[in-house]
C-alpha cells in the first residue's frame, strides 16, 4: 500500500534533523494559521498563487530563493562548525549525516537558490525592459515556477521523511547506484531535479521566445538593454543544456529502478560517461547562472555612474561568445579522470579562452564608471564587490584550467574556494544587486540603504574570511568533504573559516532586518515617481509597482537607452509628451493550472521515491487531466477597459509632471 | 495580444493557413514514408554493393531530417524565418559539439584506462 514508506523513515533517533524539522513545521503551521485567521487566503490565491503576471511570478521566484538560501546557509554553517571542531575528534555530526548536509547544501544552493533567483529577476525585469505586457506564454511561466517549488519541497521533505543523498551535489556513479546507495536519498535528489528541471526548461523556452518575438515597436535587437541580452544567452543555454541533465538523470533512474546498466560497474556500464554527460550540462549551467548576473551589473553600473554602458556592442558580442564557448570546456571538471594529454590540453586551452570575453566585460564596466558621476548606493556596492571578488575567482579558475596544476588541486579545498569565489562573488552578489535595484519597482518603496550597506560589508568581509583560508588549505593538501581530520596545521585555518561563516550569518541577519525595517518604514521610503534611481531603461517609465498591463500604450523606441531619451526630451521641453489615446487592453486570465499541476507532481515525485505505485498513477493522471482542462479552456483573456487604463496612466503622468513642475520652479 | 507583434504580422504560424497546408503535410508524409521504406529495403537488399549500405542509410537519414524540417517544421529561407534557422543552427552546433566531444573523450578514456593485460595483448 505505501511501498517502502513506514514509520522507520522518520529519523527519531537523530536530534538535529528532528529539532530542525520541528522548528520548520512550527513556522509553517504558524504562517498558515496567521494567513487563515487574517483571511488572506483568497487574496493569496487570486493575486499570487494563480497569477500569471510575470512580475508576480518573478517576485515569487526570488522569495523562494531567499527562503531556500536560509536553509542552504544553515547547512553551510553546520559544515563549517563541524570542520572547526573535528580536529582529532568526531565532531558533532556523524558521517552519514554530514554527507547528507554537504549534498543538500550544494543541491539547494545551485538549483533552488541561484537558479530561482536569476530566473526571478529575469521574470520581473525582462518584459518590462522590452516594453512588453507579459512573457510569450504566461501560464507556462506559472507552471515552471510551481514545478521548481515542487522540487524544492521534495528536497526539504527528505529532511523528515527518509534521508537525502550522500553522494555530493552531483550523484557520481557507481556510488549513486543501487548497489552502494540503496536508500531513498539519491531518489529524492533525482526526482526533485527531474521535476524542477522540467520547470526550468519551460522557462527557458518561454524567455527565448519572449526576447526574440515580443517587444515594443522599435525595440530592435541592438537597442535591447544588456540584461535582456544576457537573459537571452542564459535561456538559450537552458534550452540547449537542460535536456542533457534530464537525459543523464533519467539514465541513472533507469539503472536504479529498472536494473539497467548505463553507469554500473558490471555488465558493460561506464560510469565515466556519467561524468562526461553531467558536466556537458554542468559547465553551461554555471554560465546560465552568471550571465544574468553580468546583465544586472551592466544595468546597475551604468545607472549609478550616470553614463551609458561603455562598449555596448562588445558586451553583446562577449555575451554571445560566452554562450557558444560554454559548450566547449566541460572536460576541465574531470582532467584527472584519465583522458590523456591531447584531450586535456585542448580543453585546458578552451577554458583559458573563455576567460577572455569575461575580461572584456570587466573592462567595459570599469570604463563605464570612468569619468562618471558615481553614486555609491547599495546596488553599486554589490557590483564593486563583485568586480574585485570575481576577478580573484576568475584568476584561480584560470589556474585550475592548467591541467598539471589541476592534478595537484583537483577535489581539494582550493577548488571549493574557487567555485564559491565565483558563485558567491558573481551570482549571489549579482542577485543581491538586482534585488536592491528592482525592489522599489516591484513594491513601490526602496529598501533601507543603511542596513543594505551594512549587510553588503558583512557579506564581503565574511566571504573573504570564510573562503581565503580554504585556498590555503587546498594548497596544504586538504581534500573537500572531510568529516574529520588529524593534521594540526589545518586546524587554525578551519577555525578562521568558521569565523567567516559567522560574519556571513550576521550579514544574512542584517538582510532580514533590512527587509523588515523597510516594510515597516515603507511610507518614508516610498518611491513616488516610479524612477527612484534616475534610471535609463524602459522599466523606469512605469509607475512603481507597475500595473498588470505594464504600459498603457506600448512605447515607441528610438534609441539604445529608451527611457533616458524620453526623460531628456521631457526635461528639455519641461513638459511630458502629449497624452496618448487610451484603448482597452486584453490581458491573460489568472490560472490555477501551474499550482494544481505542481500539486500532483509533488505527490507523483514522493510516490516514485517511495515506490507507491498506485499513487504514481493517480497523481500522473491528475497532472495530465489538469493540462487537458487547461487546453480546453474557452476564455483565456480578460479586458481592462480604456477608462481604467487612462486612470492608472494619468496618475503615473501626474507624478512625473510634479517633478517637472519642481524643475520649472527651480529654473525660474 | 496581437499588439505585441513588432512586424505587425498576424498570429498565424507559417504554413498554418488553409487547404494549401494540408497538401504540404500530405506531400511531407508521402516523402517521409517513401524514405523510410527505401531505408528498410536498402538494409536488407543485395542489389547494391554491401559496404555502401551504411553510407546509403546515412544519406537517407539526412534526407529524412530535411523532409521533416521543411514540410513539418516549416523551416524556410524567408526573412521571417531567420530566428528559426538560427535556432536550428545553434541546436545542430551544440549537438555536434556534445556528440563529437563525448566520443573523442570517451575513446581516449577507454584507451588510457584499458586493463593492463588487454593492453599487453594488443601489443603482442
Amino acid at each position: 500500500m505505501l511501498g517502502k514508506l513506514s514509520w522507520d523513515a522518520i529519523p527519531y533517533d537523530q536530534p538535529i534533523p528532528m529539532a530542525a524539522s520541528t522548528v520548520v513545521a512550527l513556522v509553517i503551521i504558524g504562517v498558515l494559521g496567521w494567513v487563515t485567521v487574517k483571511g488572506y487566503v483568497p487574496y493569496l490565491w487570486k493575486e499570487w498563487i494563480t497569477s500569471v503576471d510575470h512580475k508576480r511570478i518573478g517576485v515569487m521566484y526570488c522569495f523562494l530563493a531567499l527562503v531556500m538560501l536560509l536553509r542552504g546557509f544553515s547547512d553551510a554553517i553546520m559544515m563549517r562548525s563541524q570542520q572547526a571542531l573535528a580536529f582529532q575528534s568526531p565532531g558533532y555530526l556523524p558521517p552519514e549525516h554530514y554527507d547528507q548536509i554537504f549534498s543538500a547544501h550544494g543541491t539547494l544552493m545551485i538549483f533552488f537558490v541561484a537558479m530561482p533567483f536569476v530566473i526571478g529577476l529575469m521574470n520581473f525585469a525582462v518584459p518590462l525592459q522590452l516594453g512588453a505586457r507579459d512573457v510569450a506564454f504566461p501560464t507556462l511561466n506559472s507552471v515552471g515556477f510551481w514545478l521548481t517549488a515542487t522540487g524544492a519541497l521534495l528536497v526539504n521533505v527528505s529532511l523528515v521523511v527518509g534521508e537525502f543523498a550522500r553522494t555530493g551535489w552531483l550523484p557520481y556513479p557507481p556510488l549513486s547506484e543501487l548497489q552502494y546507495s540503496p536508500g531513498v536519498g539519491v531518489d529524492y535528489y533525482l526526482w526533485a531535479l527531474q521535476i524542477s528541471g522540467i520547470g526550468t526548461l519551460l522557462t527557458g523556452v518561454n524567455f527565448v521566445t519572449t526576447v526574440l518575438k515580443i517587444h515594443a515597436p522599435g525595440m530592435t535587437y541592438m537597442r535591447m538593454p544588456m540584461f535582456c541580452w544576457t537573459a537571452l544567452a542564459s535561456n538559450l543555454l537552458i534550452v540547449a543544456a537542460f535536456p542533457i541533465l534530464t537525459a543523464t538523470l533519467a539514465m541513472l533512474l533507469l539503472d536504479r529502478y529498472l536494473g539497467f546498466h548505463f553507469f554500473t560497474n558490471e555488465a558493460g556500464g561506464n560510469m565515466m560517461m556519467f561524468m562526461n554527460l553531467i558536466w556537458a550540462w554542468g559547465h553551461p549551467e554555471v554560465y546560465i547562472l552568471i550571465l544574468p548576473a553580468f546583465g544586472v551589473f551592466s544595468e546597475v553600473v551604468s545607472t549609478f555612474s550616470r553614463k551609458p554602458l561603455f562598449g555596448y556592442r562588445s558586451m553583446v558580442m562577449a555575451t554571445m561568445v560566452i554562450c557558444l564557448l560554454s559548450f566547449t570546456v566541460w572536460l576541465h571538471h574531470f582532467f584527472t579522470m584519465g583522458a590523456g594529454a591531447d584531450v586535456n590540453a585542448i580543453f585546458g586551452i578552451m577554458s583559458m579562452i573563455i576567460a577572455v570575453p569575461t575580461g572584456v566585460k570587466v573592462f567595459n564596466w570599469l570604463f563605464t564608471m570612468y569619468g562618471g558621476r558615481i553614486e555609491f548606493s547599495t546596488p553599486l556596492l554589490w557590483s564593486l564587490g563583485f568586480m574585485v571578488t570575481f576577478v580573484v575567482g576568475g584568476m584561480t579558475g584560470v589556474l585550475l584550467a592548467v591541467p598539471p596544476a589541476d592534478f595537484v588541486l583537483h577535489n581539494s579545498l582550493f577548488l571549493v574556494a574557487h567555485f564559491h569565489n565565483v558563485i558567491i562573488g558573481g551570482v549571489l552578489f549579482g542577485a543581491f544587486a538586482g534585488y536592491n535595484y528592482w525592489f522599489p519597482k516591484a513594491f513601490g518603496f526602496k529598501l533601507h540603504e543603511g542596513l543594505g550597506k551594512a549587510a553588503f560589508w558583512c557579506w564581503l568581509v565574511g566571504f573573504y574570511v570564510a573562503f581565503m583560508p580554504l585556498y590555503v588549505l587546498g594548497l596544504m593538501g586538504m581534500t573537500r568533504r572531510m568529516q574529520h581530520y588529524d593534521v594540526p596545521a589545518w586546524h587554525p585555518w578551519l577555525i578562521i573559516a568558521a569565523f567567516g561563516a559567522a560574519i556571513i550569518l550576521a550579514a544574512i541577519v542584517l538582510q532580514v532586518a533590512q527587509l523588515v525595517v523597510s516594510i515597516r518604514h515603507r511610507e518614508e521610503l516610498r518611491d513616488l515617481t516610479g524612477d527612484p534611481w534616475d534610471g535609463r531603461s524602459l522599466e523606469w517609465a512605469t509607475p512603481s509597482p507597475p500595473p498588470a498591463f505594464n504600459y498603457a500604450v506600448l512605447p515607441t523606441i528610438e534609441g539604445e537607452e529608451a527611457y533616458w531619451d524620453i526623460k531628456q526630451r521631457a526635461f528639455e521641453r519641461l513638459q511630458l509628451r502629449d497624452e496618448p489615446e487610451y484603448r482597452e487592453i486584453e490581458m491573460p486570465k489568472n490560472s490555477p493550472t501551474g499550482f494544481v499541476c505542481a500539486f500532483f507532481a509533488s505527490f507523483m515525485g514522493f510516490a516514485l521515491i517511495w515506490h507507491i505505485w498506485w499513487l504514481v498513477g493517480v497523481a500522473a493522471f491528475g497532472a495530465i487531466a489538469t493540462f487537458v482542462v487547461f487546453a480546453w479552456r474557452d476564455e483565456d483573456e480578460y479586458i481592462i477597459p480604456a477608462d481604467e487604463v487612462a486612470r492608472i496612466d494619468r496618475a503615473n503622468r501626474a507624478s512625473r509632471r510634479a517633478v517637472l513642475e519642481q524643475m520649472r520652479a527651480a529654473a525660474r | 495580444m496581437s499588439d505585441f507583434d513588432p512586424e505587425g504580422a498576424t498570429d498565424v504560424a507559417p504554413g498554418e493557413d488553409d487547404a494549401e497546408s494540408v497538401l504540404t503535410y500530405v506531400v511531407g508524409l508521402a516523402l517521409a514514408v517513401l524514405l523510410t521504406i527505401v531505408s528498410f529495403f536498402i538494409a536488407g537488399t543485395s542489389l547494391v554493393w554491401g559496404p555502401s549500405i551504411p553510407v546509403a542509410l546515412t544519406v537517407l537519414a539526412i534526407a529524412q531530417m530535411g523532409v521533416h524540417l521543411v514540410f513539418f517544421l516549416h523551416i524556410t529561407t524567408g526573412p521571417d524565418n531567420v530566428n528559426n534557422v538560427m535556432a536550428l543552427a545553434f541546436g545542430v552546433l551544440i549537438v555536434m559539439l556534445i556528440m563529437a566531444g563525448s566520443l573523442w573523450i570517451m575513446s581516449h578514456m577507454n584507451h588510457n584506462m584499458m586493463p593492463m593485460e588487454q593492453m599487453m595483448q594488443m601489443q603482442r
